[in-house]
């Protein structure tokens, strides 16, 4: 094969790579900018006449994707709140600071990675029916954060291990104590580390269904992605324009941290796994 | 120095709080499920010690079988669709690409992004059929393969590939990227050693990359093992678990017996079952690392 045969087929393929994985998202936003009636008259490849905005507007106001956006937003954030202010001290005890346990609980918070969600779920349930905190913000958020825990100890100590001893040391000798220390010292050099966390963890309470559909069965509580399944099983066959709306809704806000963070997602994606 | 850091009360400080929720929401809970497993019936209504009943209960179970295989052939479809090609895509990124690397790597990790749900949701409009064609049935009958058009998500003979593809389309650009780490660790040394060598391109990757690429691999199957095996959102999102159980993984069927049948014990023991292959598979994953390395 001629050398230029074979660079054609591989642009060719790299192509259609692209191709494959971006026309569906394509697809998704041009969609949702179509009118009920060119759902019925036009092939779905087609593509949208004018901007039906109308679609955005019954989904955020009829679907509730407003309300539920909102939920998952706050869920999130608390959650990712929390996640940081347990993890930074957790993971510099378990790297910098002398004590016994040391390994002992470095391991214990590393078998959360092993652990199926699916298997503490129903004792979850169960104990919190008996607390009676079933159906309320903060039974999921508390969720989100213990079930966040193992993962971003485990990667923030991969950050903390890096963090030289001369430094810490000479911050003590200039009157720092371990409160001041962590402040102006960790935190501001553990900024990767901890940027990496919270886009990772984002993606993951954003993300998470499991645990919402079982704690939270009041509609006004619901997350954006309990929200969008029950809204399109509601207007599922009749009205495509809406439920494309709301699936471009919920996908919005991981489109636009994508797009300034790309390099920090795929990173932070990626380093959870490889350092496993 | 050593005064600061060995502080036993900050220490506690630091720890404590992680280690109460963690050891509360889930080390406890895990336990506990153990201990469910020995019941039956709801916890506080009909609630009865029936020892390893429920275990024996599995066996003749032909719902819990049917949740074992489909479970099981997900796994296997879906985790070597994302390794292999992962694999593929990685190389194309390393030797085919020089001018849009970036670009290209950006386009195909984004799918890793998006919400399961709404990808989920997405693919149900792409398979349909009714009340119109989705878009794959639409680009078919667009082509002439009138023949093709089906309903995808709506047959036992499609359910789970049709899912499978969807999940190995959202995850295919993770593995990719983590490859593509592995393959800049590879020096271009090796690299131009071997094709002066005379090694081909085949050659290249089975003696030379592959061999290398090795500890990469164990991590991409162990991932993707941990992430097929507990099998829940994406089906639920895309086809609910139909048609008729086509798609029922064993997270679901966990799930329906404990929250639809009121049977928390026999919940509990299907879901230690999801934990028993979660640990046993991750373990046979990396023995192969071991082995090999002796």
């Amino acid at each position: 094969m001629s050398k230029r045969i074979k660079s054609v087929i591989r642009v060719i393929i790299i192509v259609a790579i692209v191709v494959i994985d971006a026309y569906p998202i394509f697809w998704l936003l041009t969609s949702a900018m179509k009118s009920p009636t060119e759902f019925t008259a036009n092939p779905s490849y087609s593509l949208p006449e004018g901007f039906y905005y109308q679609n955005f507007v019954n989904a955020w106001t009829r679907g509730h994707m407003g309300r539920y956006f909102l939920n998952s937003l706050f869920y999130t954030v608390v959650a990712l709140l929390f996640i940081i202010l347990i993890t930074v001290p957790v993971s510099f005890a378990l790297t910098k600071m002398r004590w016994k346990g040391r390994e002992f609980f470095s391991n214990y918070f590393l078998t959360g990675l092993m652990v199926p969600v699916a298997t503490a779920l129903l004792p979850l349930f169960q104990i919190y029916s008996k607390m009676g905190i079933l159906n309320t913000r903060f039974c999921l958020i508390i969720t989100y954060i213990a079930f966040g825990l193992s993962l971003s100890i485990f990667l923030m100590c991969g950050y903390m291990r890096s963090l030289s001893d001369e430094i810490l040391e000479a911050s003590v000798i200039d009157g720092c104590g371990i409160f001041k220390m962590m402040w102006y010292i960790v935190v501001p050099l553990m900024k990767n580390g901890i940027v990496t966390v919270l886009v990772l963890q984002f993606f993951y309470k954003w993300n998470d269904l499991l645990f919402s559909m079982t704690f939270v069965s009041d509609s006004k509580l619901k997350t954006i992605q309990t929200g969008l399944l029950y809204f399109t099983d509601e207007f599922g066959t009749k009205d495509w324009g809406s439920i494309f709306a709301s699936i471009a809704i919920s996908v919005l806000p991981m489109l636009v941290i994508y797009l300034f963070l790309n390099k920090k997602v795929v990173e932070g994606m990626t380093n959870g796994a490889v350092k496993g | 120095m050593k005064k600061v850091l060995s502080n036993k009360k900050v220490i506690a400080l630091f720890v404590i709080p992680a280690l109460i929720l963690f050891t509360g929401l889930v080390v406890v809970p895990v336990v506990w499920s153990f201990y469910y497993s020995l019941y039956s019936g709801t916890p506080g209504l009909n609630w009865e010690f029936t020892g390893l009943k429920n275990y024996g209960k599995l066996f003749i179970d032909s719902k819990f079988r049917d949740a074992l295989v489909v479970t099981l052939e997900y796994i296997l479809m879906t985790m070597m669709g994302m390794v292999i090609l992962g694999l593929l895509l990685a190389l194309i990124y390393r030797f085919w690409l020089k001018h849009f690397k970036n670009l290209v790597k950006t386009i195909t990790f984004f799918p890793v992004v998006l919400p399961t749900v709404a990808v989920g949701q997405l693919f149900k409009k792409i398979y349909e059929i009714q009340p119109y064609y989705g878009l794959l049935n639409s680009l078919l009958a667009a082509v002439g393969r009138q023949d093709l058009v089906q309903p995808w998500i709506g047959q036992q003979s499609t359910a789970l590939r049709s899912l499978c593809i969807m999940d190995v389309w959202v995850s295919l650009g993770f593995y990719a990227v983590i490859f593509y780490g592995g393959l800049l660790d590879i020096s271009d040394d090796v690299i131009e050693a071997a094709k002066i060598d005379g090694c081909n391109s085949w050659q290249l990757f089975s003696r030379v990359l592959m061999p290398l690429l090795k500890p990469v691999t164990i991590t991409c199957l162990v991932f993707a093992f941990a992430g097929t095996v507990k099998m829940f959102e994406s089906a639920i999102a895309l086809t609910g678990g139909g048609p008729g159980s086509a798609t029922t993984s064993l997270s679901m069927y966990m799930y329906n017996v404990a929250f639809e049948y009121r049977n928390y014990g026999y919940g509990s023991a299907v879901a230690i079952v999801i934990f028993l292959i979660c640990i046993v598979g991750t373990q046979i994953i990396k023995r192969f690392d071991v082995k090999e390395s002796d």
